[in-house]
């Protein structure tokens, strides 16, 4: 089932979740909603089930109006951060809830058995049929919870935070676990969640979102390699930040200059660069230039196949500031630096992201 | 290891025990065992007609059933109530809940003589009522009304807490999975709350069983119509028969005690799956 949410609109009191939010969501997709704490993805994706509802916009599934239909009617299946297994059910009872609750049509007892089987056994949980929830791990109990989902033929599926309560491991097991699932029956997923390693990871596409309005729509890869937003950028992964002025190819911070392209931007405009740890380069006989952001070396982690060092930056007097940046080395280029910790050295970046400076907080 | 002490992280196991045993013995169990070391005064046949007399059995049909029906009009009563609380805001919910206490504080007889006062055949509620056949005041129902007031507080306080943690989210979980909200509460919620609602019908029943004060002004107590055990016992006393009264007593005490253990081997059993799901 294709889904589209038009123009969404949802306070609570005062505050603005959802504040305009237009997005389409196409059949067979697995959708990630990432963006921090209260920036309203969940209030989403609830609208989206019918358990809450918006103040103005309208839902459209499979291209009809749904705004008003109760969430007994939608056909979608939720799943929520913290399960909510009935705890007085076992296991069985709990994946075959939504067929007994049917009133029309209630398939017969047999017909449920082999349904609640095929359910357990697709979850690689039928072993547990007998058990109680409290008798299970988190990641077991989120797995039933999904089959307790698809019982009843769910046309979307939506999950909430679904890894969110679960330890490092397991999530990570359980990420590839719900891709495969995902693969094998193709049903139209969205997933919230404000961990940027799972969303890129997991989703087809990936919407972020900040305060309450899109910021980005798009394939992982693009939205990592392409951030249309100082958010989306800073949201993503670690950032390194160069405030400054446009000269020629070059952006000028303080005295010193990085060289690089500048595009799209004109002579002296005030801009501010973006560059990941791995794009940036150390360099060390720097002695009377001003090409490279000068800074001081604080720590050197260098362990495993890349190193990161923690710098600060340094002003014009040779005094540290409080600016920190973090850059990644492969190994065999700090071997070749020789640094020290307390060394001063020059920062280059071999790629820079550049946005308005009005555009960034 | 034999003759190797496990370490305890609690200390004073053995003292918290000891005193606990004691603490019990001295308050319940010295004056509870006095009631029978008094009533073995009589003979078995002695004893059998005492607690066997009619009377004495219409109290026992009236206390009991009664205090078992009141428990269980406040089950259904005190439930909505903890639920209006928990579930809704509305003005004046503050006060709402503290007035849910006040049959705790209320001295008992004052309840009684409020009550009895309203119902009775010329009070503001028993004026509409008698006309239409319906007498509360100096009846067996007056005594159900007298039970049903002091017994509500019970209920509300032993549901209340568990109601508000319970998430709504098992609600919306069981709507989404297509089930009505009747089928929602009867297949959800109420499972879930059931080990509290019988504790909080046991509290109301005993409650409701040892009750006194309020009872005998809006009773009547007419022999074999509107007499509770309770007041047979005060006679009994008040005729100087000591031992009758004890031995109306132990019947008591053995049936609510039969009756209790009942309650809670059910909550026990509801409860044994009832854990927290997370």
């Amino acid at each position: 089932m294709s889904i589209r949410v038009e123009n969404i609109q949802r306070s609570f009191g005062a505050f603005k979740a959802l504040d305009g939010v237009t997005l389409d969501f196409p059949t067979g997709e697995l959708v990630a909603l990432l963006g921090p704490s209260g920036c309203g993805k969940t209030t989403l994706l609830r609208i989206i089930a019918g358990l809450d509802f918006a103040d103005s916009g309208r839902i459209l599934l499979d291209g009809e109006d749904a705004s008003s239909t109760h969430v007994r009617e939608r056909k979608v299946g939720f799943v929520f951060q913290h399960y909510a297994l009935f705890r007085h059910m076992t296991v069985f009872e709990n994946v075959a809830f939504g067929l007994r609750v049917k009133r029309k049509g209630r398939p017969l007892d047999k017909v449920i058995r082999a349904k609640v089987t095929e359910l357990l056994k697709l979850v690689q949980l039928d072993w547990l049929a007998d058990r109680y929830p409290a008798q299970l791990s988190g990641g077991q109990r989120q797995r039933i919870a999904l089959a307790r989902a698809l019982a009843v033929g769910p046309s979307v599926l939506l999950l909430d935070e679904p890894f969110g309560a679960l330890d490092a491991k397991v999530r990570k097991e359980l990420r590839r676990w719900l891709r495969r699932l995902h693969d094998e029956l193709h049903i139209t997923s969205i997933f919230v969640t404000h961990d940027q390693e799972e969303a890129l990871e997991l989703a087809d596409r990936v919407v972020v979102m900040n305060r309450g309005k899109v910021e980005q729509v798009g394939a992982a890869e693009d939205v990592y390699s392409n951030p249309a937003t100082p958010f989306v950028y800073e949201f993503l992964g670690a950032v390194n930040e160069f405030r400054g002025n446009v000269v020629g190819e070059g952006l000028q911070v303080g005295t010193d200059v990085i060289p690089q392209v500048g595009r799209g931007y004109g002579n002296g405009q005030q801009v501010v660069g973006f560059a990941r740890p791995h794009e940036l380069d150390i360099v060390v006989d720097h002695a009377n230039t001003n090409v490279g952001v000068p800074a001081r070396v604080n720590r050197i982690l260098s362990f495993g196949p890349v190193a990161r060092i923690e710098l600060s930056r340094l002003n014009g007097g040779g005094e540290t500031t409080e600016q920190q940046f973090e850059v990644q080395l492969p190994a065999q280029r700090l071997a070749e630096l020789q640094l020290t910790t307390g060394q001063a050295v020059r920062l280059l970046s071999s790629r820079l992201r550049l946005f308005d400076q009005g555009s960034v907080k | 290891m034999p003759g190797v002490r496990s370490p305890r992280v609690l200390p004073g196991f053995g003292l918290s025990v000891g005193f606990t045993v004691f603490y019990l013995s001295l308050i319940v169990l010295v004056p509870l065992s006095a009631v029978f070391i008094k009533s073995a005064e009589l003979s078995p046949a002695e004893f059998w007609s005492v607690v066997t007399a009619p009377r004495v059995m219409a109290s026992y049909r009236l206390s009991f059933g009664a205090s078992l029906l009141a428990a269980a009009i406040n089950v259904v009563f005190g439930l909505l109530l903890a639920w209006s609380l928990v579930r809704y805001s509305f003005p004046g919910k503050r006060i709402v809940d503290a007035l849910i206490d006040l049959p705790f504080a209320l001295p008992t007889a004052v309840a009684g003589i409020a009550l009895t006062a309203i119902y009775a055949g010329n009070g503001i509620v028993g004026q509409y009522l008698e006309p239409l056949g319906i007498k509360v005041a100096y009846t067996p129902l007056g005594v159900v009304v007298a039970l049903i007031f002091i017994g509500v507080p019970f209920v509300v306080r032993t549901v209340q807490p568990v109601l508000e943690d319970l998430d709504v989210e098992f609600e919306e979980a069981a709507a989404s999975l297509g089930a009505t909200r009747w089928q929602t509460v009867r297949r959800v919620v109420l499972p879930m709350l059931a080990p509290a609602l019988l504790t909080g019908f046991a509290m109301a029943f005993a409650r409701a069983v040892g009750e006194y004060g309020s009872v005998i002004f809006i009773a009547g107590n007419m022999p074999m119509v509107s007499e509770i055990t309770p007041l047979i016992i005060i006679t009994k006393l008040e005729q100087y028969d000591y031992v009758g009264a004890t031995a109306v007593a132990a019947v008591m005490l053995i049936v609510s005690f039969a009756l209790l253990l009942i309650i809670n081997g059910l909550q026990a059993w509801t409860a044994r799956n009832n854990r927290s799901g997370r």
